[in-house]
């Protein structure tokens, strides 16, 4: 498309060679002759007139606003009602700092096993050949399409009193359900395709080459993987991270059904979001909400650098 | 596609990293799932007839789908209209606002489910004027349509966007050259190359709202019959301990958001053969 595009731009216009066909003819005609331009004709003929422009403009800034910015905005309005002062008491309370802690503990869990999970899978993925990959990767992207509550559901019905293994739990004094392993399983569940999905693609446009090479010149496997491919992935992980780690710590569906809500033990922060504000202390619920909505923000920051860096990253070889 | 195409990979550990990945899918995905399967086995047809057709359970099921239907229609009209002020126009603020969209992905539900329910209660920066004009959004069903036209916005827009990015200006302005008027250019060169992304991003909008929990219970007001989405229905079931109507609900969700994936496939390989890669 390049080459059309540099004819275009140097060609003289042409303009009485489409006069006479019909807007009905163009599409089939647009493909054969993609080198006429209309450079001339570009203010009016390339854009809508400008009140359909100022409508457009203003109806998506109005939506993104009703939406999204001013439920944000919300957030840290009720958070900071009552002054400062009552914002940092509700974050010191005791029940608000074992929430954070557990959050920070589940979040550290199940990013770094979904961490170790998606370099593997990426690894088997990305770098061979094999039938059913397309299938295997839709299996890995199961979680999301599932519903939270569903995610919390399966892991009542394995470990729950009348689930399949329940009994046998209980026998031997082995707490799953209502304590951190089912949140952990829980969280790890939601969040278990985001990192093999940052590293698949990126791994396959980079090829075997490079990795290749390392082995036919006497790097084991596990030296190939850390001097040549890690660098290479080093934003993707990156990626995977940031993304796994945000969903970790904001999950709520799920985490509220395998929780039990037992309160200075098993609440993570969103569920402690949840019971200040069924209790009426607004401002307490709404501190909470305000820290993960920052959290939020700042994934959102980090992950537009991080784009930034993907897109600059080293051009895939064999091209 | 990919460097090793049609070639023997030389590189080391494909046992050991295929053996490891299916064991921990299967550890943490496909047994659980498998698991929902096989407890709604206990059931025999009837009783599973039962459950799903008793009153508050259609009701349910019919408040998440209608709802998140008409969500995903919103997200769909208001999706294309975002993305082309994104794409199309300059603007102030414009990469604030393209930001800005990702915002309901990133934001936890439960956090969503509290400021929405804020804003539109009738005490609320948005709810109190939309009281005066006799309309009522918090703990009513359109609550619930709010919540999950939040949800789904992202989606709609993240897969129209790169195609808009990507479609090419010189058939635009082939067809203006050739005597198009916009009107006729927009709604029958650039509209029609959009489709299969417009119904991809529907779809994953739909999806994400039919099963969306957190954002929706706050503002839904959860009146059995009334306002009471399917995964809430789910929940209580579950408190209430009853394991088998849970599951049953849980099933036909699961169903249905698998055959809408399948769905999403399909047009994605649609589109493949339909627009040629440049």
């Amino acid at each position: 498309m390049n080459e059309f595009r540099t004819t275009a731009a140097t060609s003289p216009v042409r303009l009485s060679h489409g006069e006479r066909t019909r807007a009905a003819a163009v599409e089939t005609f647009v493909t054969n002759t993609p080198q006429i331009s209309s450079t001339s004709a570009r203010d009016d003929l390339r854009t809508e007139p400008r009140f359909i422009r100022g409508l457009v403009i203003a109806m998506a800034v109005i939506f993104l606003t009703v939406f999204v910015v001013l439920p944000l905005v919300v957030v840290f309005a009720q958070a900071f009602s009552k002054g400062v002062g009552a914002y940092f008491a509700a974050l010191s309370d005791p029940e608000a700092l074992s929430a954070i802690r557990l959050t920070l503990m589940v979040a550290v869990i199940s990013v770094s096993l979904n961490l170790v999970f998606g370099l593997v899978a990426a690894w088997a993925i990305a770098k061979f050949d094999f039938r059913g990959k397309t299938f295997l990767i839709s299996l890995i992207d199961l979680p999301f399409s599932v519903s939270p509550v569903i995610s919390g559901l399966v892991f009542v019905l394995l470990f729950g009193a009348q689930g399949f293994w329940g009994p046998w739990l209980q026998s031997h004094d082995i707490h799953v359900l209502f304590a951190v392993p089912g949140i952990a399983l829980a969280t790890i569940f939601v969040t278990f395709p985001f990192v093999a999905r940052a590293l698949i693609p990126l791994m396959q446009e980079q090829g075997t080459q490079e990795e290749e090479a390392a082995i036919s010149l006497g790097a084991s496997g596990l030296q190939t993987f850390f001097r040549v491919t890690l660098p290479n992935i080093k934003w993707g992980v990156l990626y995977g991270v940031l993304l796994c780690n945000a969903r970790a710590m904001g999950e709520f569906g799920a985490v509220s059904v395998v929780s039990g809500h037992i309160r200075g033990e098993t609440n993570t922060m969103p569920l402690l979001v949840e019971i200040l504000y069924n209790e009426y202390q607004f401002v307490s619920s709404f501190a909470i909400a305000s820290l993960l909505a920052m959290l939020a923000l700042i994934t959102l920051v980090a992950k537009t650098i991080l784009e930034r860096h993907l897109d600059e990253g080293p051009s895939p070889s064999g091209d | 596609m990919s460097g090793g195409a049609g070639r023997r990979s030389t590189l080391p550990g494909f046992g050991l990293t295929m053996g490891l990945t299916l064991t921990w899918l299967s550890v943490i995905i496909l047994i659980p799932l498998a698991g929902l399967f096989l407890k709604t086995f206990e059931l025999s047809l009837d009783q599973f007839w039962v459950i799903l057709t008793s009153r508050r359970t259609l009701n349910a099921l019919k408040i998440s789908f209608g709802l998140a239907f008409a969500a995903a229609m919103v997200n769909l009209v208001m999706g294309t209209v975002i993305v082309w002020a994104l794409v199309r126009y300059r603007f102030p603020g414009r990469r604030l606002f393209d930001a800005i969209v990702d915002i309901p992905f990133a934001l936890p539900t439960a956090v969503a489910g509290v400021a929405l329910t804020s804003l539109f209660a009738q005490t609320g920066w948005l709810g109190a004027p939309l009281a005066e004009l006799g309309i009522k959004v918090a703990f009513t069903p359109v609550g619930i349509f709010v919540a999950m036209i939040f949800i789904g916005i992202p989606f709609v827009v993240r897969t129209v966007q790169p195609v808009l990015i990507d479609l090419d200006v010189e058939i635009e302005e082939a067809a203006a050259s050739l005597g198009a008027n916009r009107w006729h250019t927009v709604s029958k060169v650039i509209l029609p190359s959009l489709i299969p992304a417009l119904l991809t991003g529907f779809a994953l909008a739909f999806a994400r709202a039919v099963g969306e929990y957190g954002s929706v219970i706050f503002i839904a007001g959860n009146l059995p019959n009334v306002s009471e989405i399917a995964p809430l229905l789910i929940v209580i079931r579950l408190s209430e301990f009853r394991y088998a109507d849970a599951t049953a609900i849980a099933v036909v969700m699961l169903v249905a958001s698998f055959l809408i994936i399948f769905a999403v496939n399909r047009i994605q390989r649609w589109a493949q053969t339909r627009i040629p890669a440049h």
